[in-house]
């Protein structure tokens, strides 16, 4: 048998294999969609190259060939979302979807801002101050789907949904009462309060990276340590496998409940503040979803809900988020990404239906050996 | 009162596609599949509509009406994808119809792109027009609410409400549907096909959600853009959970946001309505519908089975 067979019946690897398939299959399939309505596939894959490597190989070893700002961008975009993805992948944990790190993210990138703004401190208080905030308001609007799952039993699905929209409404109308705000966005955020760094621009060729990096690192830490290495973490986890087991053990299942949303929460309230404070330098009143909510959805799933598994995922959304305006420039409709992204969404969700063909394959397979 | 009339009939314009989405998520969730693709759904709808409309006006006057069935047809078609992923390989419903939501921003603007090289389709030349009819309009409170000014897409959403109802309470496919999604175990140990329950259930939420996509792109737009749909979707859902998973309820609870979305257009006209500001408004439906939730729970209102694969092995 081949190696690659090996790999494909070996159950034991399916956390790793089922990802990868999915991840195949959807490039696959944007390909041929590209194919059938006339769009070189060429020009897509080489944004997404170009846009994670920062190397142009349409002009290899010129002095044209690597553009720093190319990566520093590309790591921009995939810091929310690897944000968005921890608080998805928390509440995954423990057994709760968060469809809500969407309005998470917007009042976590709220409160940013007015404390960015409306303070004059130091930036040594100054910017954790702005940070936690943005993580408070994120973990406020947790609270309350975990709260009202907790003692009210609702479906955490449906009231996330609707707090996203509250969200967008209220962060809207309350950033517009900002001293100084126009109809699209706030004054400028107080140097002191922000996350960009002069430094981090001056070696990525001015891209808009920023300290964020930072705040990430620590997360996807904090996350590992609290889900495997606590003794709160093996609580919440094992809420999440079986709540009335959980309970008769004397856990605490309600409060548990709500922590983890809390959690979550904050974890894409963060993720506010990496656009508010970080990517810009300002609030912006939105129109609609910029969907890094939904993307947190995906990159929970791709990753497996593990610290680096989200990781990893966060990158390769963050390269096809980031990639867009070159696939335009190519010549290629931007919203291929959008589809490869949704599908590989889709068939992570099928993770069942792989396995199952997995494994009748493999007993097609041992038959066959007999 | 001139104000009140038009804003009565402003709301059932509004609350047309909101009513048919519903519609649609109310036979899914009903047989048992959790349906949060609807807004998706619209999208697939109200592009295919769009697209065909632009297309086909130069050549036939019943461009709009052949829209709607085209727009049906391809909601159909994708609401497929959700019943297989969540039927057949027993996806978790609530992921699957997630990423049904995230293809079709993709899909639709990306075939946009295609066929008229914009991120958005072209204009229209008419949509659906609005009419008066002369006898009817002169009949008191109802005329000018009902037939003055409105589109025929309107009745649509009133008749099918009708239709749902009968179709779901008074006939053996409706009692099937709702078992299906209630006790599978026993519809299956009658002999009928859970599956095949959950398919019709699934795929005439397609029908309708697209439908409800074409008459708000065609009615209420001049374009199909990222933004035509903009939420009514989980409006519609919201609808749903407030009409407790009733055609009626639903019918109240459509008119009723819809009615709150006529309210922040109008509310300069009212002294005391103008102190709150536009995005209350906008936030109103998903808020009453949480404070709805609330009080909803402990009462056991919806499909008991919904959201849960039906595994045969736990007869």
């Amino acid at each position: 048998m081949s190696k690659i067979k090996k790999l494909l019946l070996d159950e034991t690897k399916y956390k790793i294999t089922v990802p990868i398939i999915a991840i195949l299959l959807s490039f696959l399939i944007g390909t041929i969609v590209m194919l059938l309505t006339g769009i070189n596939p060429l020009g897509a894959f080489k944004a997404l190259a170009r846009t994670m490597t920062g190397i142009n190989f349409d002009k290899l070893f010129t002095d044209k060939m690597f553009n720093a700002r190319y990566v520093g961008e590309f790591l921009t975009t995939a810091l929310p979302i690897t944000l968005t993805g921890l608080s998805v992948a928390f509440a995954f944990r423990t057994g709760l979807f968060n469809i809500g790190a969407e309005g998470q993210l917007l009042v976590g990138a709220m409160a940013a801002t007015v404390t960015s703004i409306m303070l004059d401190l130091p930036a040594i208080i100054h910017l954790p101050i702005v940070i936690l905030s943005a993580a408070l308001a994120g973990a406020l609007w947790g609270f309350v789907p975990g709260i009202l799952k907790a003692k009210y039993n609702v479906h955490e699905v449906v009231v996330t949904i609707m707090m996203n929209y509250t969200a967008l409404h209220m962060t809207n109308y309350l950033l517009k009462k900002l001293p100084g705000s126009s109809l699209i966005k706030t004054v400028k955020s107080n140097p002191s309060g922000t996350l960009q760094s002069d430094f981090i621009a001056s070696i990525t060729n001015n891209s808009r990276l920023h300290w964020g990096i930072i705040v990430v690192g620590l997360s996807i830490l904090v996350f590992w340590y609290i889900i495997e290495k606590t003794s709160f973490g093996f609580e919440l986890r094992s809420v999440g496998f079986n709540p009335d087991a959980s309970k008769y053990a004397g856990m605490k299942v309600t409060r548990n409940v709500m922590f983890s949303m809390m959690i979550a929460g904050a974890f894409a309230g963060l993720a506010g503040a990496m656009l508010s404070i970080g990517t810009f330098d300002y609030g912006r009143i939105l129109v609609g979803f910029e969907n890094y909510g939904f993307d947190g959805i995906a990159v929970a799933l791709l990753g497996g809900n593990v610290a680096i598994g989200v990781l990893l995922s966060g990158l390769l959304f963050g390269g096809l988020k980031s990639a867009q305006p070159l696939m335009q420039a190519n010549g290629v409709p931007l919203e291929i990404a959008k589809i490869i992204s949704s599908l590989i969404v889709l068939f992570v969700a099928m993770k069942y239906g792989f396995e199952m063909w997995l494994r009748t394959y493999a007993k097609k397979q041992e038959e066959e050996g007999k | 009162m001139n104000t009140l009339f038009s804003m009565l009939s402003l709301t059932l314009i509004f609350s047309t596609p909101i009513i048919i989405t519903a519609l649609g998520g109310l036979f899914s969730e009903r047989s048992g599949v959790v349906n949060i693709a609807l807004e998706g759904l619209m999208m697939i709808g109200a592009f295919s509509a769009a697209t065909a409309t632009v297309l086909l006006e130069p050549v036939t006057g019943a461009a709009p009406w052949l829209g709607l069935l085209i727009g049906m047809f391809f909601g159909a078609l994708v609401a497929l994808i959700h019943a297989y992923v969540s039927i057949n390989l027993r996806a978790n419903q609530v992921i699957s119809g997630t990423a049904i939501n995230l293809l079709a921003i993709g899909l639709t603007i990306y075939f946009a792109q295609i066929i008229f090289n914009q991120q958005r389709t072209d204009s229209f030349i008419r949509g659906f027009v609005k009419t008066t009819y002369p006898g009817l309009a002169k009949i008191p409170v109802i005329g000018p609410i009902f037939f003055s000014n409105m589109y025929a897409t309107a009745y649509i959403a009133l008749a099918l409400v009708v239709v749902v109802w009968f179709v779901v309470y008074k006939t053996t496919f409706g009692l099937r549907l709702r078992a299906s999604g209630e006790h599978p175990q026993a519809v299956d140990s009658m002999g009928v096909s859970v599956k095949k329950m959950r398919y019709y259930g699934v795929v005439l939420s397609g029908v309708l959600a697209g439908l409800g996509g074409s008459i708000m792109v065609l009615t209420q737009d001049t374009q199909y853009t990222m933004a035509t749909i903009h939420g009514t979707g989980f409006i519609a859902l919201a609808s749903l959970i407030f009409g407790k998973w009733n055609p009626w309820g639903v019918l109240g609870a459509g008119l009723f946001f819809g009615f709150s979305q006529v309210f922040g257009i109008y509310s300069g006209d009212f002294a005391i309505l103008s102190k709150f500001p536009d995005e209350f408004f906008y936030a109103l439906p998903y808020v009453l519908t949480i404070i709805a939730l609330v009080v909803f729970s402990g009462k056991s209102v919806g499909p008991k089975a919904v959201g849960e694969p039906y595994d045969v092995s736990k007869r």
